[in-house]
């Protein structure tokens, strides 16, 4: 699964994607194939307030649990309520249908200093 | 040793297996297993509607011969092994003398004066280690085979059906009981056991010899390959889970006695009584006195709320007072929901008491039940 380039990657496996002052934040492949088959997603509730490097949410799957952390601080616009239904979107599709939340920020500069696609495939490709 | 810290983890002798199939690799133990090959759900369906294939050549093999090789074992393990004829396999703990579990293994008795173990990966050098300080005073020789053979497992109510197209004797092995065979030039120990709650077999043979005995037995199932999938690390513990089956390290460890982890079956207290020339064993007396008082905390089922799964160490609560703690939790891929094992405090662990679990971000109400999970029909 090729690795959009529309966004930035921290090195706890989330992706950001900025559009204007909205952040989609969701979980990259690499993630969701080293978490398997993922079985129950809870996110923070909409008009939850986020601060920077905090947890939006967890992941859980057949083997473990995963707390799910936001790099840039803002309030959560929308939760996508999809993957409470089936949440094995997550494992088939992360980088579009399953992403996580979206998130109203003042400032997203702090995604700035993560890494581009080509850094994170170097990495975890 | 098995020690490879240096050079990583240590390949099976079915690593091609992995690669032809795609297993996504881990460390487990110091060896490299497929953690799955694809949905672990699918894995785990898949051995319980026909059939799975897994690679357990990282449990320990250890040989065990000599006039007092039945002796020592009895001296070791919990279980009696004096008595057991030629052909039968017994599941026993190997205790501290403190009751607590170093291991649980599989005992195969072989020919006269040889007895073959089946331990843990992990607890491997540890049992050798355990072994080599209370052996000096039998006549026994220990030989740890684990690098020199391979070991899968065979898994699903569709397996004997195809195992009976290429040998009649091993449909008809008895549960726990197993037989040697020639397959062409191969020698294997084929076992009527298993870790996954369903019928099936263990396979024991020669690590060289790995690769083509399985290239030849998948290749006699012809068009019925499909009916065994490979399976990974990931579903194995889901399917031992379901049917209620310890994993040392959660719901075994060397605090943890064996009756309080429901292993009573498995431990021979009045071992030595009815044969004098048997000795005791490592912890009897220790297991004894866990007997006379009760156990404190036993393991128990438990059905949370919700779609959250259990993990081990949280705790189980009584309202505000923790009653006991969870070993191991799953989305039961056969139940579709929640399950989860944990040592409870005899005051809460009768069927069906009203508990709560700590999930961390909420606590959630969960009942207790009797184990296992799953049986098969």
């Amino acid at each position: 699964m090729a690795i959009p380039s529309d966004r930035r990657y921290s090195e706890s496996h989330e992706w950001f994607r900025v559009e204007g002052n909205i952040v989609t934040v969701g979980i990259t492949k690499h993630a969701t194939d080293e978490l398997t088959d993922i079985t129950y997603v809870e996110m923070n509730p909409v008009g939850t307030d986020v601060s920077p490097g905090g947890a939006v949410g967890e992941v859980e799957s057949v083997k473990t649990t995963a707390e799910v952390f936001s790099v840039v601080g803002g309030t959560i616009r929308e939760v996508n309520e999809t993957l409470g239904g089936d949440p094995s979107i997550l494992n088939e599709d992360p980088y579009d249908a399953g992403w996580l939340l979206k998130l109203e920020v003042d400032d997203a500069s702090a995604l700035d200093g993560l890494m581009d696609d080509k850094a994170y495939e170097q990495l975890h490709g | 040793m098995s020690s490879t810290t240096e050079t990583g983890p240590r390949n099976t002798p079915f690593e091609k297996l992995h690669e032809r199939f795609g297993g996504q690799m881990v460390d487990y133990a110091g060896w490299n297993l497929p953690l799955r090959f694809g949905s672990v759900i699918e894995e785990h369906r898949a051995v319980r509607a026909s059939g799975g294939l897994f690679d357990v050549s990282h449990m320990g093999r250890l040989r065990f011969m000599g006039p007092d090789a039945c002796r020592f074992l009895d001296r070791v393990c919990t279980r009696q092994i004096h008595g057991m004829s030629e052909g039968q396999c017994r599941y026993s703990l190997v205790c501290n003398e403190q009751g607590g579990c170093r291991d649980d293994v599989l005992v195969y008795r072989m020919e006269s004066e040889s007895y073959l173990m089946v331990c843990n990966a992990a607890n491997r050098d540890k049992l050798i280690a355990h072994f080599a300080e209370h052996s000096p005073d039998f006549d026994v020789s220990i030989d740890d085979q684990t690098l020199a053979t391979a070991m899968c497992a065979i898994q699903g109510p569709r397996v004997m059906d195809l195992i009976g197209g290429v040998s009649r004797e091993i449909p008809a092995l008895k549960r726990f009981r197993f037989t040697i065979k020639d397959l062409m030039v191969i020698k294997v120990i084929v076992s009527r056991t298993g870790y996954t709650g369903e019928d099936g077999v263990e396979v024991i043979l020669d690590a060289k010899m790995a690769t083509p005995a399985l290239e030849m037995f998948l290749k006699d199932f012809g068009e019925n390959d499909s009916m065994v999938r490979p399976c990974g690390l990931a579903a194995r513990d889901t399917l031992r889970l379901e049917a209620a089956m310890p994993l040392y390290g959660h719901e075994l460890t060397e605090d943890i006695d064996p009756l309080s982890a429901g292993l009573g079956f498995a431990v021979k207290l009045d071992k030595g009584v009815e044969h004098p020339e048997v000795g005791g064993f490592i912890g009897q007396q220790a297991l004894q006195e866990v007997a006379d008082r009760g156990p404190a905390r036993r393991l128990v089922g438990l059905l949370p709320e919700g779609r959250r799964s259990p993990r081990q160490h949280m705790q189980v609560l009584d309202g505000d007072r923790v009653v006991g703690e969870v070993t191991s939790g799953c989305l039961s891929p056969t139940l579709d929901r929640p399950i989860a094992m944990a040592y409870v405090d005899v005051a809460c662990c009768s069927p069906d008491t009203s508990l709560q679990i700590d999930l961390g971000r909420a606590k959630v109400p969960a009942t207790t039940c009797e184990l296992p999970f799953y049986k098969r029909p």
